[in-house]
């Protein structure tokens, strides 16, 4: 299984380096689509520039990475091109064996039920045969190495590659079973873009699911294993916080990384839902929205958990999905991470109404981001309405398609 | 959503969409064409919506007329003897007029020679006064452009401009600076001046350092006379890749007209009669049309194309001297362009108001983005009915071999029977697609060195005939690619048709957006082949359909309809020598402007065609 890996690999790396190669790199780039305040190339340079100057990087307004990033990038600043391409290849390989030992796991399950005769008569297109199984990992590595989200956000050099990565190999400790990995590396994603915060619930649930523990408020083993999880988790973030602290000195991160990304006062467009909305609201309100639209990305974290307690990875997927809708500055790089699980869960996709439209959606709304672009900011002719309806049809097509997952698991497990 | 999340509802919304597909199909596309020839319809009139320049009222007091003439004449004399522009004289004149007096060098080699205006290495100079603003601090500019192009023409633009620009100087209200710039070799010369000016450079464009700028300029105005008197003005609107200049601009010239009493024209047409039908409607059809047309080509209609790319917004004013009996002198268009740039003057912000999208059926009549858009959704809707049949055709064969649905009708053709061996073989007619429009973008321009030494050819021959032989050869392509691969069967050519409608709908919807006449244009011959190909059967009229809306053909076509809505036809001799001079044309105008039609239809409308092409011939 790993000579296609291999050449999957190598596919995406000549990609990249053509593309990188290329007079397309400096337009990609440039793209709002792909590159947010949050993690556009342009502003490390800019920070790693103060950096060097002896300023503090977070002095202006520009730079909103975090001090363990641009310390990564001092080093490793003439690399940067294989930096990104290094970090691309990594989270595919982490998806890899974490979908392959995930696929164990279920194929285990489902053996066992099926000896048990658990499963209604009905449902036997639902299970999966290992020649299935076989090819999903190769599948989740494809779909997250070759998706031009993921090329054009490599080629962009836009930061959320090291987030998307750093998701990954939280997801494969999680799945691997070692409690301490998956909460040094939540906490570093955590660290990073704030919103993994969410990816905890699921986490917890799938080592707990692991231990054998059964989820009960009642149950001793339950709250021992929970508080264990906790404490790794807030330990391993408080180790990094002060090692950020003690590389610059100071505390300006907080408010320069954190704040900016749930105040959210940098209203460039993008492809998420806040820049219209508060660009268009008297200052007034805004305080409240804020905090609404905030809440939306952890809010359906406690509903879900309930829900779908028993599918935690399901529910891990589900939350990155709506981490990259909801989020503040969200980029065509953070999509690309949830639809490489599409795979996954592509036994459902017989029973998934409305494929056919909703790809079609994404697919033209991704080509018709640019064209409104051109129409509004050069051409003049369009204006910002034109662009944010994109913005809202291409974020409907994301909600329903999740939802849709979401309602096909519920049928499936009731079948 | 709730109905189609429906069970009961989906499936019998999809056994209708099954059933009825084909009938759904003409309906919608007779229903766009029906649309699009009803627009004249319900058009409505234009109006003024620019406060700044609506409520204000303006007296123009210049009379320009003999003095224009004059300085006509003493321009036209230093050409001759200077064989060119006459820099020096032109300097000395404005600065004497009191104008801030600057000349930028520029030259250009094109790619290829230019046998219409017979030109390859191109070198020239462009002139422009800057009338600074006595009330404002420079921030905001108009312009006035004369384009000062070969032979005799165009010298009585330049005594009106310089006859102006004397009258203006003496005017002490205003708050924007006037800029009159004179360029050379026309579109060229623009260009040039538009690029130094911006400080950009977009083409290989040399031209020196850039000597004296003003404010950021709000509208131009570009002047074409070659007459001392003039029976009617012909406003030119389509800019560079069918851009076209806000509404309001073009209410501006045209009230102005009427105040002045001067004849204006649309397309060299007169506004029709008022009244819906009769010679009215068919008059207006035909401004439409060749509006269209005009548009789709996305070359400018005259030097101010160029500057809307800048989003500086435009019009070009041609005089017309023909055989109708009321004339009228320079001085009348002197105060029309005074008047003009006085109500400009007073504008408080960009031009906005009106609109940015739209259609003329004649002067005084427009149809906006809303109206004009359903022709083009109901020819798209086609696509998307097409292309969901055959989704559903594709999931049901794969569905259909576990638990046949009972009770269920079939499409119009046979269960379909399922082939394995996953999408590869998709790839072969794609790539093949792509890359016969990537070698007729690419070869042509860059393989002319190689095809002038090989062949008998000059350099422009060279480069249509490439592009001809290129765009013929790749006609070829399925037929001697498919000896190699082993077909796919049925579930092959589904799979490649749907592709095929979704990559034309992508295109188009995206074309209806940056430039509607050319995405109409397209859709309206692309569309029946799309709908109606399949393999097997009798394939002659279908090979017919596809070869006659092939976008070479269409161009062709299109060139005819052109002349037919003139009220000039050509012979098919004449159209074939006008087809050529448009292609080469075409490319040209890529390379000097970087226009995008050349681009749009070699990578994407005709492997579009190619894929349907290959869906013909599949076996």
């Amino acid at each position: 299984m790993a000579a296609p890996l291999v050449l999957v690999v190598l596919a995406a790396v000549t990609v990249r380096a053509a593309l990188y190669r290329s007079s397309l790199a400096v337009f990609i780039a440039e793209r709002v689509e792909v590159a947010s305040p949050l993690n556009a190339w342009k502003r490390v340079v800019e920070g790693l520039a103060l950096l060097d100057l002896g300023v503090s990087p977070y002095s202006g307004a520009i730079f909103h990475e975090t001090p363990l990033i641009i310390y990564l990038f001092h080093f490793l600043i003439e690399y940067a091109e294989l930096v990104f391409m290094i970090t691309d290849v990594l989270t595919a390989v982490a998806l890899y064996l974490a979908i392959q030992d995930f696929n164990k796991v279920v194929f285990k399950k489902q053996k066992l039920l099926i000896e048990l005769d658990k499963y209604a008569p009905d449902v036997a297109e639902l299970i999966q045969t290992p020649m299935e199984m076989h090819y999903i990992p190769l599948k989740v590595a494809l779909f997250y190495l070759l998706n031009p989200y993921t090329v054009m956000s490599c080629v962009a050099k836009s930061t959320c590659a090291i987030n998307n990565s750093v998701i990954a190999f939280f997801i494969l400790a999680t799945i691997k079973g070692s409690a301490f990995l998956s909460a040094v590396f939540l906490a570093l994603a955590t660290y990073q873009s704030l919103y993994p915060l969410t990816l905890f619930a699921p986490a917890l649930l799938y080592l707990l699911q692991r231990q054998f523990i059964p989820i009960k408020l009642k149950s001793k083993s339950f709250w021992l294993y929970t508080m264990q999880y906790t404490s790794l988790y807030l330990c391993s973030l408080v180790v990094i916080i002060c090692l950020s602290f003690f590389l610059l000195n100071s505390w300006d991160f907080i408010p320069s990384v954190y704040g900016f990304i749930l105040s959210v006062p940098d209203l460039t467009p993008n492809i998420g839902l806040f820049w219209y909305f508060f660009a268009e609201m008297f200052e007034h309100f805004s305080l409240f929205f804020v905090c609404v639209f905030q809440i939306n990305v952890f809010f359906y974290t406690i509903p879900l958990a309930i829900k779908l307690k028993e599918h935690p990875m399901f529910f891990m997927f589900v939350q990155l999905a709506i981490i990259s809708i909801f989020k503040s500055y969200p980029t065509v790089g953070d999509i690309a991470l949830y639809m490489a699980f599409l795979p996954v869960w592509s036994h459902l996709y017989r029973f998934l109404r409305n494929i056919f439209i909703l790809s079609c959606v994404l697919i033209f709304c991704s080509f018709l981001f640019p064209v409104l672009w051109h129409l509004w900011i050069y051409a003049g002719s369009a204006n910002s309405n034109f662009y944010y309806a994109i913005t809202l049809t291409f974020n409907i097509g994301q909600v329903s398609r999740v939802r849709q997952m979401k309602e096909n698991r519920d049928s499936a497990k009731r079948g | 959503m709730g109905l189609l999340s429906d069970p009961q509802c989906r499936r019998a919304l999809g056994r209708l969409l099954l059933r009825l597909n084909t009938p759904l199909c003409v309906l919608s596309y007779l229903s766009g064409l029906a649309w699009f020839l009803l627009l004249p319809l319900l058009a409505p009139r234009t109006y003024l919506s620019e406060n700044a320049m609506g409520s204000t009222m303006v007296g123009e007091g210049s009379d320009l007329g003999p003095r224009a003439l004059a300085l006509a004449r003493d321009f036209g004399e230093h050409r001759r003897r200077e064989g060119g522009i006459p820099v020096s004289w032109l300097s000395h004149t404005m600065f004497q007029l009191g104008l801030e007096v600057h000349s930028q060098p520029f030259a250009r080699t094109l790619p290829f020679p230019d046998e219409a205006h017979e030109r390859y290495l191109v070198r020239g100079t462009n002139v422009f006064g800057v009338l600074r603003a006595p009330r404002a601090a420079s921030t905001e500019a108009l312009l006035l452009l004369v384009p000062c192009c070969e032979g005799g023409k165009n010298e009585q633009a330049v005594g009106l401009l310089l006859a102006l620009a004397g009258y203006c100087r003496g005017q002490i209200y205003w708050a924007k600076d006037l800029i009159f710039l004179v360029t050379e070799h026309d579109l060229l010369g623009t260009q040039a001046w538009l690029e130094g000016y911006h400080g950009v450079n977009l083409t290989a464009m040399q031209s020196g350092p850039f000597p004296g700028r003003a404010g950021a300029i709000q509208a131009a105005l570009a002047l074409e006379l070659s007459s001392d008197v003039l029976t009617s003005v012909d406003v030119a609107v389509e800019g560079l890749d069918g851009q076209l200049p806000n509404l309001d601009l073009l209410n501006l010239f045209q009230s102005f007209c009427h105040k002045n009493g001067l004849l204006c024209t649309l397309q060299g047409k007169l506004p029709p009669p008022e009244g819906p039908s009769g010679p009215g409607y068919a008059q207006s059809l035909r401004t439409l049309g060749l509006m269209v047309l005009g548009q789709a080509g996305g070359a400018p209609g005259g030097p101010h194309g160029l500057f809307l790319r800048f989003r500086i917004e435009a019009l070009t004013l041609r005089g017309i001297n023909s055989f109708r009996q009321h004339k009228f002198d320079l001085g009348a268009l002197g105060r029309t362009l005074e008047g003009m740039f006085r109500k400009l003057n007073n504008l408080l912000e960009r031009l906005h108001q009106s609109y940015f999208l739209y259609l003329l059926p004649s002067l005084a009549r427009f149809v906006s983005i809303g109206s004009y858009a359903p022709a083009l959704g109901l020819l798209l809707l086609v696509l998307a009915l097409r292309a969901l049949e055959l989704w559903m055709r594709l999931s049901r064969s794969e569905e259909g071999e576990g638990e046949p649905p009972v009770g269920e009708v079939r499409g119009p053709s046979d269960p379909v029977p399922p082939a394995r061996g996953g999408l590869l073989y998709l790839v072969p007619p794609i790539l093949i697609s792509v890359g016969a429009g990537a070698a007729l973008y690419l070869l042509p321009v860059r393989g002319q060195a190689v095809a002038t030494q090989h062949f008998p050819v000059g350099e422009a021959e060279a480069v249509v005939l490439a592009l001809i032989g290129i765009y013929v050869a790749g006609m070829a392509l399925p037929h001697s690619t498919h000896r190699a691969l082993s077909g796919g069967g049925q579930r092959g050519w589904m799979t490649l048709k749907l592709l095929a409608l979704l990559a034309l709908a992508l295109l188009l919807t995206c074309l209806a957006l940056l430039n509607f006449s050319l995405g109409f244009l397209l859709g309206v011959t692309l569309v029946p082949p799309a709908a109606a190909v399949r393999p097997g059967g009798n394939r002659l009229p279908l090979a017919l359909l596809l070869v006659l809306t092939t976008p070479g053909l269409s161009l062709f076509m299109a060139v005819l309809l052109e002349r037919e809505l003139l009220e000039a036809p050509a012979g098919l001799g004449e159209a074939w020598q006008r087809f050529l001079g448009a292609l080469g044309q075409g490319l040209l105008q890529e390379h000097l402007h970087g226009a995008h039609l050349s681009p749009l239809l070699c990578l994407g409308a005709y492997p579009c065609w190619l894929l349907l092409w290959n869906v013909l011939f599949w076996k």
